[in-house]
């Protein structure tokens, strides 16, 4: 872990609606998180956590607020500061609940994409695509279109798209809720992992607290507002 | 990595289905075009196999095609007096419609100049031309007689001895060459009654003129056929067709004849106009909006079904967005899929229509000028089509590949 940050965040908020419709899923959210750290996001559903999460990951804006990445503001309230559809092919990696593969690709083709997407050529693609896949244990499955895996599989697939491009920062949203205990923990070390070895910041939301000691810090998030966690004993 | 490729490959049999429902819809479009230039080959075929220069027809009508013209026999003979005239032909045209082997059958038949004209230039996939003057008949293929059959029609039988292969009128119906006196046997055959009855009818009128009791020999010829009575005008004929010696200009030839009060002359472009302007130009309207109005629908279907197949994608085009693709990828990707289901439909359209068409009781005639167009309408539509999935496409948000 350095000292740089690698997301930063200040003060957002997400409203929607207005007047008596109005409601409130996120406040005041303040958060940063360095090069090489691995954050949890923990709290009950509906508390704000996906919304932050995908503000953060500029796909849904806030309302107001900023979001910093590699010390560029890129979000200032709703408004994109730089071209969000760049900095999140080369910035960013992602890792849903559902594994979300495209369906009619096969599983090294669905880490081969968002390396083409990046401009990386069709050869380097699909070695370094193949290599991740090895490193997730999953690459006698390379061929093998996602309706032909199984769930914990096409999550590992998940996380290797994430890596591909060597982002800076990775956002999980329940990376592990598919998965059994064993695939879980492998899923969760593979975060820390990256994030120390890659100097990769790394947000996962999460309600798995058996392997809450993989992350550096601990964050919770309860009724839209974040605040600091501890390590459980 | 080709998107598109890899979409259809992964949905072969559903995109399959789509393009081989697009590709009968062409099919018909395809059809009504070639129909129409059937409907125009049929009409001016024969005026173009004939070869006549000229065509002589009664006064102030549009005949022999375009409607009923009736020259006499002599007139041939007149015109081959014409300065600057080869030879002259008598012509003569009509249509019947026989009971045959428990059907319906229609036959244009047209009469050949014996001797002159014994169908030497008829093409011919079976037999031979006319060798007698009488009872022997050519007959196109559409008609369903075999050759050496014998066929009555009048009171004769004639026999079949030569078969040729898209000889039809401009209404569509076979035609059948007989030597001229065959043709108007057939075509003013009388019962034996109707004739008894029209000798009788003479002679009362006879009886009943001054003329009939001043010169009573011409009572006994009363009883006679018509044949037998100079008084009589012979059967008539349709039209006189001529032939121009080389190097006359045919407007000269024309003024020659333009004092003759009973006649009219057209030469072989003018026919074809006649034909192509009547009736032949309302099908053409009819079948041009026709195919104008599959087009639109097709083009409304293809539209549709890429809509459906980028809804169904909707979760992938929100994903390709979350990491990062640019538009042109995704668009690409539609558009891709719209050719290939416009492009392979088409080919389907073409093979189809290979096999179907020569089944169709009216000549269909692809020309390959009719296929390059629907080839270029084909991919205006596809891209056309494609608009509206695009359009689906530019307004999906990343947010939705979480939901």
């Amino acid at each position: 872990m350095n000292d740089s940050l690698a997301i930063a965040t200040e003060g957002l908020s997400k409203i929607y609606g207005s007047g008596n419709t109005e409601v409130v899923a996120m406040q005041d959210a303040s958060l940063q998180v360095k090069h090489g750290e691995v954050v949890a996001l923990l709290g009950p559903s509906g508390s704000g956590k996906s919304t932050f999460l995908t503000a953060v990951g500029l796909i849904n804006p806030p309302t107001a607020g900023q979001v910093i990445i590699n010390g560029e503001l890129v979000m200032d309230g709703p408004r994109a500061m730089t071209s969000l559809r760049r900095f999140r092919r080369r910035e960013i990696g992602y890792v849903f609940q559902k594994s979300n593969l495209i369906p009619f690709l096969t599983a090294v083709e669905n880490v081969q994409i968002v390396m083409e997407i990046n401009g990386v050529g069709a050869g380097a693609g699909r070695r370094r695509a193949m290599e991740l896949l090895d490193e997730l244990g999953v690459r006698d499955r390379a061929a093998n279109l996602p309706s032909m895996l199984s769930g914990g599989q096409q999550q590992r697939v998940a996380v290797a798209r994430a890596l591909a491009n060597q982002p800076s920062i990775i956002l999980a949203d329940e990376p592990t809720a598919a998965l059994d205990s064993g695939r879980g923990r492998q899923v969760m070390d593979l975060f820390a992992q990256v994030a120390h070895e890659h100097g990769a910041g790394v947000i996962v939301v999460t309600h798995d607290h058996r392997a809450l000691d993989v992350f550096d810090s601990l964050y919770e998030m309860e009724d839209g507002l974040i605040k600091r966690s501890e390590h459980p004993a | 990595m080709n998107l598109a490729a890899k979409d259809i490959r992964h949905n072969v049999g559903r995109f399959l289905l789509t393009t081989i429902g697009i590709g009968m819809l062409l099919m018909v479009v395809m059809g009504m075009g070639g129909i129409y230039r059937g409907i125009v080959e049929d009409a001016t075929m024969l005026v173009d196999e004939v070869g006549a220069d000229l065509w002589v027809v009664q006064r102030d009508t549009r005949g022999p095609f375009a409607e009923i013209s009736r020259v006499p026999s002599n007139m041939v003979h007149r015109v081959a007096a014409v300065p600057g005239v080869k030879d002259a032909r008598e012509f003569l045209f009509h249509t019947i419609q026989r009971e045959h082997r428990g059907r319906a059958l229609r036959i244009a038949i047209l009469g050949l100049s014996w001797p002159t004209d014994k169908g030497g230039w008829v093409e011919l996939t079976e037999g031979r031309a006319l060798t007698q003057s009488h009872f022997e008949m050519i007959a196109d293929q559409s008609l369903g007689l075999r050759l050496g059959e014998r066929i009555k029609l009048g009171k004769e039988n004639y026999e079949v001895v030569g078969i040729t292969k898209s000889m039809i009128s401009a209404a569509g119906d076979g035609l059948a060459f007989f030597t001229v006196a065959d043709a108007q046997a057939i075509q003013f055959d009388t019962p034996g009654e109707a004739v008894r009855l029209e000798r009788a009818a003479r002679e009362i009128r006879g009886a009943n003129s001054e003329l009939g009791a001043k010169l009573p020999v011409l009572l006994e010829q009363a009883s006679k056929s018509n044949a037998e009575i100079p008084a009589l005008a012979p059967p008539r004929i349709s039209a006189v067709m001529a032939s121009i010696e080389a190097g006359v200009n045919p407007e000269e030839v024309i003024a020659n004849m333009s004092g003759w009060s009973d006649v009219s002359v057209f030469t072989r472009q003018g026919q074809r106009e006649l034909l192509l302007k009547g009736s032949v130009e309302k099908v053409k309207k009819q079948i041009g909006l026709f195919r104008v109005l599959l087009t639109i629908i097709a083009a409304i279907i293809m539209a549709l079904i890429l809509y459906t197949l980028t809804l169904d994608k909707i979760h992938t085009i929100a994903l390709l967005k979350l990491i990062g693709a640019p538009n042109s990828r995704i668009l690409g990707l539609i558009m891709q899929e719209s050719l290939f289901i416009g492009v392979l439909g088409y080919g389907i359209a073409y093979l189809l229509g290979q096999r179907i068409f020569p089944n169709f009781p009216r000549r269909v005639i692809l020309t390959n000028d009719d296929l390059l167009q629907l080839g270029v309408i084909v991919i205006v539509i596809s891209v056309l089509a494609s608009f509206l999935g695009i359009w689906k496409a530019l307004r999906v948000s990343p947010n939705e590949a979480l939901s």
